[in-house]
């Protein structure tokens, strides 16, 4: 059995999962300052408030996850990516806590409102450099990281870094859409036509520099019959960003949300097959990187009896608060 | 070698930043045992008074928790960025138990503490009672796996070093989890948490008692903080006995660090107060009780306590920083200690809310259990030095090798100047919270509450517009 392989699909899918999870309450941070009143500003808090603090235990999987079973993967993108890295860490920490302060504040609420917003775009810029870093490639000699401090920064990270905030952007409107009612949502609607359309022109962006960089990612997507064989994630992108712009223009609750969700997984494959083989472009292969056998053997039996687990109270936990957010909301029983 | 190269600065980086974490775990997990007692209490009498008391102390876990979250997530990336030799040799071992802290105990907290915080009008009292429950059993699983990766690096076990890779391979699960000094740690950090927890609880009480503002349920917080720390007080110190005991089988070095011994004697002196000089390998001012360590160590007068000349000096932590680290550990015991019999005295007098010394001491000590589990950590993290893990790989090996010096100053300031800031704005909050005090009981319940509290409404809160 190819362990490398199956850790490799786990890690994938629970970045994945981190990516629409956080993405929407990280979008909701995103469009914050942009709502239309207070009210708006505390149905929106309320709408993620539960479950934020789950969503972004998918990145510290994520994270422990390459740690576990990739170390060297783990050892080489982190100090790669010091910079990004750490300004992702503190972006994270201004917003974590703006949930809770805010609760408390009064005359200070602003400041948290604030921590919220710049927290949020923060973090999803610093996600989007990396994504764009990574594609680009890191430097590695001897399973070690070897090239400078600031080789991630180029238009194209700059690139995915906005293409990301627009994305976020988007998961989290829709995400208001289905939340709230009235002023709020129909404000929600027109943000998420906006984020749509960003969302789009920055997929065809990247999907058009992204060969440029790589020659070889070129001969990945065109080259014989692999043309054909990926043909249906440039297809399936189109009819999701298709059904997320109906929605939106028929006024639909659910069907703009999980169109952008579907928007996320085709263009997350896309990157996914870009990569595959290699954890880390352009030569680090997940074989190359995998953890000893004992360790894999030992996590893997982990992730086989906890993630049903945890998917199925991560479920429950989204099933309690289903329906709309309020716009008070608190600890005490009412 | 310059003084402040990217190894030491690394090093302080980790240290602040896993200091400052610490705190608040060292409070949830203590403080999500108490909810879990008072929500019991609460469905067993159906006395409404601990429903209030659980309103009140999980609005400030809450805010805890939150600060907990954040500064852990830094952690966990950290390993990569600062330490990523380390992160290459050590990661199959302790990358599969961080692992399993985030699969079996974050996820479960996480998950939960929405219910518990947000659900009360969303499940019933007995489904609340079960997201408490699992809030504070991951609390606790999340110990068990982090103390293990902790103590691994201690007293590895069960796995050996690949002489190709250069990094390790497990061979036996059940050995490097429970390895030789893990169950010991792990006693010894719940126990903190719990007993620094009913310190706090006790503070916040007195606190109550001494401005004359709700005090019938700071009675019975207080009443319940207090059976705790008579109980804990006395079980910390044997389970910190015991944990000495360990340490001297296999960490020798570092328990002569902690009792700042340079040679190796039968009949070793305590030392009360001396200031240790590592350059001229021995103690100035020193006060000592004669063999009292080797009583306290070997549990025999004449028994042999190592020395910290038993090897060469590179090979030996700070001495400085382990030998105070202990003392302010031990002390701040001696003074849960205190305060758990005179609690009883006074519960049996029945002068518990009048006696203002008693009170002001609660009150003062407040921060007292923080300060001594820092200490402890100081003892034995600062003790394993100059290892990573312990006797294999040395410190100045486990950094990340393109880091520069520049690079770790300039984050490391702006974590100092970032956690400054929220650990006030959190003071200032917690601060607030503890002023305004547990909400007015509905009109429904016994009227043991007068007094009007400004902006609270019974039973909702809401945000400040």
């Amino acid at each position: 059995m190819d362990l490398a392989l199956i850790a490799a699909g786990v890690i994938a899918a629970g970045i994945l999962i981190y990516i629409v999870l956080d993405g929407f309450d990280l979008g909701v941070g995103i469009l914050f300052p942009f709502a239309p009143d207070d009210r708006s500003r505390n149905v929106m808090m309320n709408s993620v408030a539960p479950v934020w603090d789950g969503n972004e235990t998918w990145l510290i999987l994520g994270g422990g996850g390459l740690l576990v079973f990739f170390p060297i993967a783990y050892s080489t993108v982190l100090p790669a990516f010091y910079f990004p890295v750490m300004l992702l860490l503190f972006a994270l920490i201004f917003r974590g806590i703006a949930f809770e302060f805010r609760h408390s504040a009064h005359t200070s609420q602003y400041l948290w409102d604030r921590a919220f917003f710049g927290g949020s775009l923060v973090a999803t810029f610093s996600q989007g450099l990396l994504v764009g870093g990574l594609i680009q490639g890191v430097t590695i000699v001897d399973h070690r990281f070897a090239g400078g401090m600031f080789d991630w920064f180029s238009p194209f990270s700059v690139l995915t870094g906005l293409g990301l905030v627009a994305g976020y952007g988007l998961l989290g409107a829709t995400w208001i859409n289905m939340k709230s009612e009235g002023e709020t949502q129909a404000w929600s609607r027109r943000a998420a036509i906006v984020m749509g359309g960003a969302v789009l022109i920055a997929m065809l962006a990247v999907s058009v520099m992204t060969p440029l960089i790589r020659p070889a990612i070129a001969e990945r997507w065109f080259g014989g019959v692999n043309a054909l064989i990926l043909a249906p994630v440039p297809l399936m992108t189109a009819l999701n960003a298709a059904l997320l712009f109906y929605g939106l223009f028929t006024n639909r609750e659910r069907l703009p949300f999980f169109s952008a969700i579907g928007l996320f997984v085709w263009g997350y494959i896309g990157i996914g097959v870009t990569m595959y083989p290699n954890i880390v472009p352009p030569a680090l292969t997940i074989w190359e990187a995998a953890a000893p056998r004992s360790s894999m053997i030992f996590a893997l039996i982990g992730v086989a009896i906890t993630l049903p687990m945890i998917l199925g109270y991560t479920w429950y936990a989204y099933s309690v608060f289903k329906g709309k957010a309020s716009d008070h909301g608190g600890y005490a029983k009412h | 070698m310059p003084v402040l190269d990217a190894e030491i600065l690394a090093r302080l980086q980790f240290a602040f930043t896993v200091s400052f974490h610490i705190l608040f775990p060292t409070l949830t997990i203590g403080l999500a045992g108490f909810l879990l007692f008072v929500e019991a209490q609460w469905l067993r009498t159906n006395d409404n008074a601990y429903l209030r008391l659980y309103h009140f102390w999980v609005r400030i876990f809450a805010l805890t928790f939150g600060m907990g979250v954040v500064s852990g997530l830094v952690l966990s990336y950290q390993f990569g960025t600062n330490w990523s030799e380390f992160s290459r040799i050590a990661g199959p071992v302790v990358g599969p138990l961080i692992g399993f802290e985030v699969l079996t105990a974050f996820f479960m907290e996480a998950g939960f503490l929405g219910v518990m915080l947000f659900g009360w009008d969303k499940v019933g009292p007995r489904l609340h009672f079960l997201a408490t429950f699992l809030v504070a059993f991951g609390t606790t699983l999340s110990s068990f796996w982090i103390l293990s990766a902790n103590s691994w690096m201690q007293t590895p076990a069960g796995a050996h070093i690949d002489p190709i890779l250069g990094s390790y391979i497990p061979d036996d699960w059940i050995a490097i989890i429970f390895n030789p000094s893990f169950l010991y740690r792990l006693a010894h950090m719940l126990t903190a948490s719990f007993l620094t927890t009913a310190i706090f609880i006790a503070g916040v009480s007195a606190y109550y008692m001494l401005s004359g503002k709700h005090t019938a349920l700071a009675r019975k917080s207080q009443s319940i903080a207090l059976w705790a720390v008579l109980v804990l007080a006395p079980l910390q110190i044997f389970i910190g006995d015991q944990h000495g005991l360990n340490v001297l089988e296999h960490q020798p070095v570092k328990v002569a660090a902690m009792e700042a011994n340079w040679e190796r004697q039968a009949g070793a002196p305590l030392i009360l107060f001396a200031l240790p000089d590592s350059k001229l390998e021995k103690n100035h001012f020193e006060i000592s009780i004669p063999k009292g360590a080797s009583l306290i160590l070997t549990h025999d007068i004449n028994g042999v306590v190592p020395g910290l000349k038993d090897v060469p000096r590179e090979d030996r932590p700070p001495v400085g920083i382990v030998f105070w680290s202990f003392r302010v550990m031990v002390g701040l015991g001696m003074l849960f200690l205190l305060i758990g019999v005179w609690g009883a005295y006074a519960r049996y007098k029945g002068t518990l809310e009048t006696n203002l010394w008693f009170n002001r001491l609660c009150l003062a000590s407040m921060p007292a259990g923080f300060i001594a589990t820092l200490a402890g950590w100081f003892v034995a993290e600062v003790g394993r030095q100059p290892y990573t893990i312990y006797g294999v790989l040395r410190t100045s090996d486990s950094i990340s090798p393109i880091i520069s010096g520049t690079m770790i100053a300039t984050t490391l300031t702006v974590f100092l100047v970032v956690y400054g800031g929220i650990f006030s704005a959190y003071l200032y909050y917690l601060v607030k919270l503890i002023r305004v005090g547990p909400a007015l009981p509905a009109p429904e319940d016994e009227a043991d509450a007068p007094e009007a509290i400004q902006g609270a409404r019974p039973g909702l809160i809401v945000p400040a517009e």
